[in-house]
């Protein structure tokens, strides 16, 4: 059984596709978060991002995040897919997937999962507004 | 020896990758000292890290020419 599913793809994130890949006869709990891209950041209109992706290094950190999950929560199976390349406005940037028996394991694994993914996974977010584009949090 | 440049330090660079000649590089501090010496806006940025064949590295690390490098700017997916 596949209790890991880790991704990174140029094209569109499909919900339905990363549901299918926790889904399992002994859970009851399927806890997903997903993330989008916002049209405002710090009171600055934003018209799209670009991830920048190291892909070989971010799909090894982000199978780490999956074991740790696996190891620290009483859960069944996780997904977590990222996208890279040009993302617009409502675009699914992340989608994180966990199955458990019960809810609780389920939420505190898909918050541990994300949060850590924002912490140690080499993906790096342009952010692009109609005046210019930057890296998000690379500049004091 | 070849350092791969993401983010803010391809920018910089102005390449995805630095090649570095006969390099005598013996550490991944003496990478970052090297690095930092040869591009004042590297200092600019908030901090980076260095990988090593895909794994975070601490600066005593020891580095060799066939090493996979990489600077890792501040990360920011999600």
């Amino acid at each position: 059984m596949n209790k890991i599913s880790v991704k990174i793809s140029e094209s569109t994130l499909s919900i339905d596709n990363a549901y299918q890949t926790i889904l399992d006869d002994s859970c009851g709990g399927n806890c997903l978060f997903i993330g989008t891209v916002r049209n405002r950041n710090k009171g600055e209109a934003v018209t799209h991002l670009d991830f920048e992706t190291y892909d070989a290094m971010a799909e090894k950190e982000m199978t780490k995040i999956a074991e740790q999950c696996l190891e620290k929560f009483d859960i069944t199976k996780v997904a977590i897919h990222h996208r890279k390349g040009h993302v617009g406005i409502k675009d699914i940037a992340v989608i994180i997937a966990v199955s458990s028996g019960h809810r609780d394991a389920a939420f505190q694994a898909c918050r541990f999962a994300i949060d850590t993914l924002k912490d140690t996974v080499p993906i790096w977010k342009k952010e692009h507004l109609e005046d210019g584009s930057y890296w998000v949090g690379a500049r004091p | 020896m070849v350092i791969k440049c993401f983010g803010i330090a391809r920018d910089i660079f102005k390449s995805d990758q630095l090649i570095l000649e006969n390099s005598d590089l013996k550490t991944v501090s003496d990478l970052r000292s090297y690095l930092n010496s040869k591009n004042k806006q590297l200092r600019s940025i908030t901090s980076y890290l260095v990988a090593v064949n895909q794994e975070y590295a601490e600066d005593e690390l020891l580095i060799k020419e066939s090493d996979e490098i990489a600077i890792i700017p501040p990360v920011s997916g999600g």
